[in-house]
């Protein structure tokens, strides 16, 4: 076992298009705490919200062929950023232990497919290995750049928060607003923080996915936000790609950054700007031009 | 000549209590029997709003062996997985679990609307990755608008210029290496599903 074990890493399809800077600034933040990511090998798709609405066995069986791929490695941890990779991961593990009839399911599938069972793999979410792993000790510690925006709001979805409450806790989650306020970063009351954006609903029934962000926007700038952070690719992308629809259907108009947890921590931590993915934003860039800047001031308590 | 006079309620002897109790034998299923009608799943949901049968009425209809009425009901498509229902329900009721079961009998017995653009997208999802491994947005998107509603994808041209000059749309489709291997693992598993 090498000396720094590290985490492996479950990227998700959406890492490698929408959610591109998710994986970008998650690299560079975990680049900057010395901790080594390896990508699981010949990773498959989770099956997000679709396979379980089509077939319940190869629901089980995309995550269990991802488990058993990690199963094999030297490190056991496996991270998955994006909350419904997680949630597929974790729910697979529970419901192959708890009913019988899913545990032959999966275990006929891994068999036919040469693959061996999984055993101990634990899966992880980035959120809850900063906080718990990690540490906002070492976080402050490490904070080289002063925040000079304004407050934000802590958005943590759906998926990752609930139904297991190993990520953060489902009904007032707070972990995200620690990390932020670790680098002296605002936050505001959130009451909508685990409110859903709609998932894919903004691509099917598109005036109720637009909807539900309009409210999700709407409370966060009423509550004093200028920014929502948030930790899932999908959120960040119905929240970000969608604010000129939202202004159409409400009659408001949206300016809003919506950033990932790990472009603040990462842009705080000293992280290299062009590393951080902060380009991809689409609502509110002139504030993450004027807020996301090289320069480096020593916080007085650091 | 017999007169039909249209009625708000079902009579007992149109439900289908087998597959009530079909219903019940599903992973997440088996509590749906200790309901209490009390409607926290309802409040709790963000889409209630847009719903045929609230989702306390479609736990209601299972139990009673509606059948028809539970399957091809928009509720359950409406139903983005977002879990507030499931850890707020005092019965601890699986209704997340509910709904994807409910979603695969329509699907199976093609009872969901017509058009209707998110059964379309599941079934074309769950094509894309068995056959790379990984999701394509750009394919999925195309396919589904095309297959259900085109005029969905004019709501996407201004997100869709945005997302692509901001390096997020990926024309690159990817693939795994164990495609086959996964295929493999996703048959024997129907097989034992059904077995």
């Amino acid at each position: 076992m090498p000396e720094k074990p590290g985490y492996l890493y479950f990227p998700g399809c959406s890492m490698r298009a929408t959610g591109v800077a998710y994986e970008e600034s998650l690299l560079e933040l975990f680049r900057m705490l010395d901790i080594p990511l390896h990508e699981l090998d010949d990773w498959n798709c989770c099956g997000a919200t679709s396979y379980m609405a089509v077939d319940e066995s190869s629901a089980f069986l995309l995550s269990a062929r991802n488990l058993s791929i990690a199963g094999g490695m030297d490190t056991h941890d496996l991270m998955a950023p994006c909350s419904a990779c997680y949630l597929a991961l974790r729910k697979t593990q529970d419901y192959v232990n708890h009913y019988p009839e899913a545990g032959r399911m999966v275990e006929e599938g891994l068999k036919a497919a040469g693959l061996k069972p999984f055993n101990g793999v634990h899966v992880r979410h980035p959120l809850e290995i900063l906080y718990n792993d990690v540490g906002l000790a070492k976080i402050k510690a490490q904070t080289v750049r002063k925040w000079r925006g304004g407050k934000i709001a802590c958005y943590y979805g759906c998926q990752a928060v609930r139904p297991y409450d190993e990520v953060d806790r489902p009904h007032d989650p707070m972990r995200m607003d620690q990390l932020m306020n670790a680098v002296g970063v605002e936050t505001v009351d959130y009451s909508l923080k685990t409110k859903c954006c709609g998932g894919s609903l903004t691509g099917t029934i598109h005036d109720v996915g637009v909807r539900l962000n309009y409210i999700l926007l709407k409370e966060a700038v009423r509550q004093g936000a200028q920014a929502i952070v948030t930790i899932c690719p999908l959120c960040q992308f119905n929240l970000d790609a969608y604010q000129s629809e939202v202004a159409k259907e409400s009659g408001e108009v949206f300016d809003v950054p919506i950033l990932y947890f790990t472009q603040v921590l990462g842009w705080a931590m000293g992280g290299n700007l062009k590393s951080l993915g902060l380009k991809r934003s689409i609502g509110g860039r002139g504030l993450v031009r004027q807020w996301f800047t090289e320069n480096r001031e020593v916080l007085a308590n650091a | 000549m017999k007169m039909k006079f249209p009625r708000t309620m079902k009579f007992q002897r149109e439900a289908d209590p087998q597959w009530s109790e079909q219903v019940l034998k599903f992973p997440g299923c088996e509590r749906v029997s200790s309901c209490i009608q009390c409607g926290t799943c309802s409040g709790t949901c963000p889409l209630s709003i847009y719903m045929d049968y609230t989702p306390r009425k479609v736990i209601a209809l299972i139990r009673e062996g509606f059948r028809e009425d539970a399957l091809s009901c928009r509720t359950i498509w409406l139903c983005a997985s977002c879990y507030s229902c499931a850890v707020h329900c005092p019965q601890k009721i699986h209704i997340t679990d509910v709904m994807y079961h409910l979603k695969r009998d329509a699907i199976k017995h093609n009872l969901f609307p017509s058009r209707f653009p998110i059964p379309v997208l599941a079934q074309e999802f769950f094509k894309i990755v068995k056959s790379r491994g990984r999701s394509a947005e750009v394919p999925l998107v195309l396919r589904m608008a095309l297959k259900s509603n085109p005029f969905i994808l004019f709501t996407m041209l201004r997100s869709g210029w945005n997302l692509f000059r901001a390096g997020r749309i990926s024309l690159k489709g990817e693939r795994i290496k164990g495609v086959a291997e996964l295929n493999a693992a996703l048959s024997a598993a129907k097989e034992a599903n059904g077995a």
